[in-house]
């Protein structure tokens, strides 16, 4: 019976080999400058550093080191909505206790900035570790209701806890952060000075995100966004690498805080509502998730685009609505996203 | 020398007795056989089997380890060399073909996360080490999977989607295969084909439990070939003696009249 059927053995079997689309030239030469090349990087980055030479406007600089502020938020969310397929409304969280832990222990204790990161991420992780050890018990719509009271939990605990927090008059007169060795010293207290700190957390973040991604780490997150229970069969411990993507992420998250308090100068429980968590939620879905360029790209857009058009006032809101509805019917997986079999992040 | 040994197994769903005091013991290098008719039980053994479903009795010792296999967490019982493929087709669909077998040797590797971030080149060799490993086992399928290593799984062909959950299975070089239903969906000659790669991988040295409804493919493959029916082991026998066995075709066409 066997010398009947060789026809299959013929490597012709329910599958030709993949043949690689046919591109056009011009997908080519845009392919010469694909991300992936280093001479690109080597190009975004040095264009990156020149920025504070070609930009002199104190409201552009702002606008600018938002974006980036923005985008280690956004990083940092990505891991667990993008890499791991976990929904958090709460991530604004993260950020609050990122920026608590820096201005308390700057104004109320005079610890160094440098000192207060590692702290505040170290918090963050706790934080995260809480947050993630209810939610692996929780799914779909029941997780997002977890993060969602537990953002809306830190943001009461500072608006109330006048003794730690100063509750709603906030904490002023942040420190500017020095860098300095012996006589030689650098004051953070200029836009450009801030540029460049925001610009090298950014790296930093990139760095962590594209190294964990393509790690095991990164992998065992994607199995679990793919199939939880097959994933676990395949040796994936479910409660360590949900914990570890909480952790991970709040630690990008209290990151963003602790700039974000020497920026400002000023921290107050306003500046961590839940309207910072749903605008940190858009920026990864707009980009694509799971798209560490998409989800830069959606934050240059998400909060450059309200700035450039400032003059249409309110329509501008209108406008931005109506082009993230639009977004969601027509590419619903983001300007960068992989297009998926199946949606499999789990709202 | 025993790999397997299965004491009155039980799991019960609500009123339904899925599992109805089970025992079965396997040597090692064995092709054993399952089969039933639908509902009798034969996936949930294998859910239970992989911790993926809890026992509500019974007892299961593996590979000379004194410890009942039933306590053990999911993740845990990989790494003891039990792994398994999927009834209803369940690769990773977004990740790629070679990222689906790599992820099959998650266990055997021990990378975490600081040393990724600093990528020491100790988790840089054995990431290269694991790769080799899941295109040695995809070589099995001949060209079939290692042409597509870069494509979603879910561009694979049906037939390629069963050999991609073998593959990943292979890849933790497990002591114990459960295949469940690996030649559901093809066609004849595409079932023969498999029929000789699962022979190959059982010579080099892996004990396989099969669940199968094609009795071509089961007269080939198995020693030994055991029937359940409503959670109950009804035979136990070589392929022939099964086959004809009444209470088999009793379990499968019903009662005379």
């Amino acid at each position: 019976m066997k010398n009947q059927l060789r026809l299959d053995d013929h490597k012709g079997g329910s599958q030709p080999n993949a043949v690689s689309p046919l591109k056009s030239p011009l997908i080519k030469v845009a392919e010469l400058f694909g991300f992936s090349k280093w001479y690109t990087k080597v190009l975004i980055i040095i264009f990156c550093l020149l920025i504070p030479f070609i930009v002199h406007s104190n409201y552009a600089m702002r606008v600018i080191i938002y974006i980036g502020l923005y985008i280690v938020l956004a990083l940092g969310l990505n891991v667990v909505m993008g890499f791991t397929g976990l929904l958090n409304i709460g991530h604004a969280a993260f950020y609050a206790i990122g920026a608590y832990t820096t201005a308390i222990l700057m104004v109320n204790h005079g610890v160094s900035f440098w000192l207060t990161i590692p702290i505040g991420m170290v918090l963050g992780i706790l934080f995260g570790i809480v947050l993630g050890f209810p939610t692996l018990r929780v799914r779909d719509d029941y997780l997002a209701m977890v993060t969602l009271g537990f953002g809306q939990i830190v943001y009461i605990v500072a608006n109330n806890w006048m003794g730690l927090t100063k509750g709603p008059r906030g904490i002023p007169g942040i420190p500017a952060p020095t860098i300095g060795f012996w006589d030689w010293k650098i004051v953070i207290d200029s836009y450009p000075t801030y540029y460049y700190l925001i610009l090298f957390f950014v790296f930093l973040t990139i760095y962590a995100c594209v190294r964990v991604r393509n790690s095991r780490v990164g992998l065992a997150w994607m199995a679990i966004r793919e199939d939880e229970d097959v994933a676990a069969v395949m040796g994936i411990n479910l409660v360590y690498y949900k914990t570890l993507a909480f952790g991970f992420s709040a630690a990008l998250g209290a990151l963003a805080g602790s700039f974000f308090a020497v920026f400002q100068t000023f921290v107050s429980p306003n500046s961590f509502t839940i309207l910072e968590s749903v605008i940190i939620i858009t920026i990864p879905i707009l980009g694509g998730l799971g798209s560490i360029p998409g989800t830069i790209i959606g934050a240059i857009i998400m909060i450059a685009a309200p700035e450039i058009f400032r003059a249409a006032s309110e329509y501008r809101m209108v406008a931005l609505g109506a082009f993230m509805v639009l977004m969601m019917i027509f590419k619903p997986e983001g300007l960068l996203g992989k297009k998926l079999y199946e949606q499999t992040y789990k709202a | 020398m025993i790999l397997l040994t299965v004491r009155s197994l039980t799991k019960r769903f609500g009123g339904l007795t899925a599992l109805n005091g089970l025992d079965l013991q396997v040597t090692p290098g064995e092709i054993v056989g399952i089969i039933g008719p639908n509902g009798s039980g034969k996936t949930t053994f294998f859910n239970v089997l992989t911790g993926m479903v809890p026992a509500d009795g019974g007892e299961i010792y593996f590979n000379a380890l004194d410890r009942n296999l039933l306590t053990e967490k999911t993740h845990r019982i990989i790494g003891m060399g039990i792994s398994r493929t999927f009834q209803n087709q369940r690769p990773f669909n977004n990740l790629s073909v070679l990222e689906n077998v790599i992820l099959g040797g998650h266990c055997r590797t021990r990378g975490g996360i600081l040393s990724a971030l600093l990528n020491l080149s100790w988790v840089r060799r054995e990431r290269e080490e694991l790769r080799s490993r899941a295109r040695e086992v995809m070589a099995i399928f001949g060209d079939r999977l290692l042409s597509m290593e870069d494509q979603p799984a879910w561009t694979l062909s049906y037939a390629n989607r069963r050999r991609l959950e073998i593959a990943r299975a292979l890849t933790s070089n497990p002591k114990l295969l459960l295949l469940d239903e690996p030649t559901a969906g093809m066609n004849p000659a595409e079932s023969i084909q498999l029929v000789e790669n699962i022979l190959g991988i059982n010579k080099k040295g892996t004990t396989i439990l099969i669940i199968e409804h094609d009795m071509n493919v089961m007269k080939r493959l198995c020693e030994r070939v055991i029937a359940l029916d409503y959670g109950e082991k009804i035979v136990e026998g070589t392929f022939n003696e099964v086959r004809n066995h009444p209470k088999v075709i009793e379990a499968y066409l019903g009662r005379e009249q």
